[in-house]
């Protein structure tokens, strides 16, 4: 043990035996980007062949393959890690902690990751192909009428739930116990705030995911039937028990996304962020309502109307503290000193773009409205605009944010403003018009379509490959700042910035914060 | 805003780089990869099947995390351990026990809804039970319902979809509740045996907190009994269950949850068991654990607690009510 003031180990070693919070989160972001690219490519597949109405390059099944594994490797693969690697990388340095609170459990919950995923994407080549029962997994589609490959993938799905889970706990134990003295839980940054609740609502229904499929494992070959009517069970449990896992996934998605953004709009507003008790007040509330809302997704599925109700008005609620997220960031920016750099224009994409889909969000709540709505391309619209324009923008103005202090190189600032610009184009291309064509009566998840849906789907497609070739984009500009960008010295790279990040060395040292740093009003909450 | 006491802070202590991530990892997914693919009866070229992939798994994986915690229990003993770094500890056991109780509150869910909702609803009752008259049409919903529906308006011979079409015939008779006299009934045993068990953890733990060891010994030991007696019963529960009852995971939801709720929470009693008893072990064989250093003990009990009470619930939802 020994000396603590070292450097990284060379080689292969460093990476798989590291204990390093800044190592870890490293990993965590090059596996989410390149989760993120092999998703991105089962889109590029299915948007080839939605190019034109008619079966044109993959029969029905490969189809659904695709539509299946799209969805959770981007769920699972690319967007949560993403965030995972981004709260090792910030949480320590913004708190003022010398690492995670348990680094070697945190060196696991990422590397059973890898290995998983592998093996999801393995089952392509199995008998009987991959999932294809969409990335929500329905009983009976995934019980009775499954492939073999569902065993897997539900081993998988447990892998990935106890990683998320000692993940989860590993930031709330930071968070709870590792701030340096004086920042009190008023003090912490906003993107500490966002994921320690991110990380509660993980640690709360990751277990009840694990349920639902355990109980799949078992109606699949041990003869219970807790999905099957024929037993006295009822395929519609699943979707509760789904769901009562997947509305808080969502928000554990956008959660630390509104963190991010946080943090980046005071910066470019060179103002201190507007209202900041009810940003964490707003967090926690929407965290809360994520509980008693899930049965919005299964409004057609025949519940008796008084839950239709309840879990209508429920969920009209969630626009008052989302609503007062939004204008909280208009507000940090009014009347400050605004400059445009690749994080800001991110930013600004984001507000813009995660508010539409904020707004089809809330007409999708209104249960007979939805009954139009369900199950069409209004809804892949929908949250697409969330899980992209929101999720994924926020996570690239984030790495664009933070990339110099991660490794001390200045990216180029044109590439990232035509990566942001020609990413702008390319999403609306690709999703706005599946509103029309939902509305329309385009039923997602299937292969072909009527001729009358045929231009905007050309669209579509054309906006998908720009959007997707955008982010080759992104990767050539984030290798040639580390390989050859220009140095930056300053500490501080943004000078409207604020936190204990921005007081340690660029490139961020090693190691930092070893002993607790002095936490004044200078660094409170940016 | 600063404090004084900043400049004499304990270090934290964060340990070298490990091996034990990568171990673990290997000995976790081999184990996931022999199970699926052995519960697919999927052989190797050579016609040898995948189970045994299963069972390396296993061992990897305990051998890591045996050596996992010993070596946290040595970095404890040669002093590492700050008192901010025991408190990470107390954290991560509260937050894993947290998010333990979520996963039995899934199936609990399960439970309450296809006895409150699905169950009459197939008997034809309130908003969906129009399925009653298109699928089993006369069917009367009753709890334990320990038979399908098909099964009891005249027969599984028509079934094709349930369960995969691997319905067999049982003599169904949900006994439990009218055994002949109030103490053959064996989940009341069950229930005073993991209750006492949980009273007994904690006078090994008083014993502790005063520095009497031989006392913590002894108590603890007992917990430890109680706990492998509780196992036994629950075994032979469940033989009569399969032998005379005809209860088995394939009669139907009751068997369903009852076989789900009581099988998850006896693996869990196994599971604080083995914790206890390498405590126990660990104290009578190694001398380890002092009045105000003992979290290993803590955590087992806590966890031991936390089957206690959620036994609590299965006596009242599965056996009573």
């Amino acid at each position: 043990m020994g000396d603590h003031h070292h450097g990284p180990a060379k080689g292969l070693s460093r990476w798989l035996f590291t204990t390093n919070h800044k190592d870890i989160g490293t990993m965590y972001l090059w596996f989410s980007f390149a989760m993120f690219i092999l998703g991105g490519s089962f889109a590029m597949i299915i948007r080839a062949e939605l190019f034109q109405p008619g079966m044109q390059l993959v029969d029905p099944l490969f189809f659904n393959q695709m539509t299946t594994l799209h969805g959770l490797v981007m769920v699972f693969g690319a967007i949560m890690p993403s965030f995972v690697g981004l709260a090792n990388w910030m949480i320590p340095m913004m708190i003022g902690a010398p690492d995670m609170a348990l680094p070697r459990m945190n060196n696991w919950s990422f590397w059973i990751l890898p290995p998983a995923f592998l093996l999801l994407a393995s089952t392509l080549f199995m008998e009987g192909g991959a999932p294809a029962f969409g990335w929500t997994f329905y009983a009976p589609l995934s019980t009775t009428y499954a492939a073999p490959s569902v065993t897997i993938f539900i081993f998988c799905i447990h892998v990935l739930g106890i990683s998320s889970i000692m993940g989860s706990i590993n930031i709330i134990a930071t968070v709870m116990n590792m701030r340096a003295p004086g920042m009190t839980y008023m003090k912490m940054p906003l993107f500490v705030w966002t994921w320690l609740i991110t990380a509660f609502l993980l640690v709360a229904v990751m277990p009840v995911l694990a349920g639902a499929v355990t109980m799949m494992l078992m109606d699949i070959h041990f003869g219970t039937s807790f999905f099957s009517a024929a037993g006295g069970g009822d395929p519609v449990l699943f979707q509760h028990v789904f769901w009562f896992f997947g509305h808080p996934e969502v928000y554990i998605i956008i959660l630390p996304a509104f963190g991010v953004v946080s943090q980046i709009i005071p910066a470019f507003a060179r103002k201190p962020l507007f209202g900041y008790d009810s940003m964490v007040y707003a967090t926690a509330s929407i965290a809360f309502l994520s509980f008693i809302v899930w049965a919005h997704h299964m409004y057609t599925v025949g519940m008796p109307v008084a839950g239709e109700l309840f879990f209508m008005y429920a969920t009209m609620l969630i626009a008052v503290p989302t609503g007062v997220k939004v204008f909280n960031w208009i507000s940090t920016m009014w009347r400050g000193a605004l400059t445009f750099e690749t994080p800001m224009l991110f930013c600004l994409g984001f507000l813009v773009l995660f508010t539409i889909g904020g707004f089809t969000g809330l007409m999708l709540s209104i249960a007979p409205a939805d009954f139009q709505y369900h199950d069409s391309y209004f809804v892949v619209a929908h949250f697409h605009y969330v899980m992209v324009a929101g999720a994924v923008f926020s996570m690239t103005a984030a790495v664009y944010y933070w990339l110099p202090k991660w490794c001390g190189k200045m990216y180029s600032e044109t590439m990232g403003k035509t990566h942001f610009w020609i990413s702008f184009i390319g999403f609306n291309l690709t999703f706005f018009p599946q509103h029309f064509v939902g509305l329309a009566g385009m039923p997602r998840r299937i292969p072909d379509y009527a001729l009358q849906f045929a231009d905007f789907n050309m669209m579509s497609s054309i906006g998908a490959f720009i959007y997707g070739s955008s982010q080759i984009l992104f990767l050539y500009n984030v290798i040639a700042t580390i390989v050859s960008g220009k140095p930056v010295s300053d500490d501080k790279v943004w000078d409207g910035a604020e936190g204990l990040e921005w007081t340690v060395p660029t490139p961020a040292p090693y190691h930092t914060f070893e002993t607790p740093p002095k936490v004044d009003a200078s660094h409170a909450h940016s | 805003m600063t404090t004084e006491t900043s400049t004499e802070y304990e270090k934290y202590y964060v340990p070298e780089k490990s091996k034990l991530a990568v171990c673990a990892t290997i000995g976790l997914i081999l184990s996931i990869f022999g199970a699926s693919y052995g519960l697919n009866e999927m052989t190797f070229g050579d016609g040898s099947g995948s189970w045994g992939i299963l069972w390396v798994g296993l061992a990897i994986f305990a051998g890591t995390l045996f050596v996992w915690f010993r070596t946290t229990i040595r970095e404890n003993i040669a002093g590492m351990n700050s008192a901010q770094l025991k408190k990470s500890y107390v954290l991560g056991m509260f937050w894993f026990i947290f998010s333990e109780v979520m996963f039995f509150f899934a199936f609990f869910g399960a439970l309450f809804y296809v006895r409150n909702l699905a169950g009459p609803w197939l008997a034809g009752e309130g908003d969906g039970g129009r399925m009653n008259g298109l699928l089993w049409e006369g069917f009367q919903y009753s709890w334990p319902m320990a038979s399908t529906p098909q099964e009891s308006i005249g027969g599984a011979g028509n079934q094709l979809i349930a369960n995969n079409g691997t319905f067999e015939s049982y003599d169904k008779s949900m006994a439990f509740g009218d055994a002949s006299a109030w103490y053959a009934w064996l989940p009341l045993w069950n229930t005073l045996i993991l209750l006492s068990s949980s009273v007994t953890v904690h006078i090994a733990h008083l014993g502790l907190l005063d520095g009497n060891k031989k006392k913590f010994n002894l108590w603890l030991g007992l917990t430890v009994l109680l706990g492998i007696i509780f196992v036994f019963v629950q075994a032979y529960e469940y033989y009569e269950a399969y032998e005379h009852f005809g209860l088995t995971l394939n009669s139907g939801i009751y068997g369903s949850t009852f076989f789900m709720l009581t099988g998850f929470h006896g693996f869990h009693v196994m599971m604080g068991m083995t914790m206890l008893l390498i405590q126990w072990i660990r104290s009578v064989k190694f001398g380890h654990f002092t009045a105000d250093d003992h979290f290993g003990f803590e955590a087992s009990s806590w966890y031991w607690h936390f089957v206690d009470v959620v036994w609590v619930f299965l006596f009242l939802f599965v056996y009573i009510l």
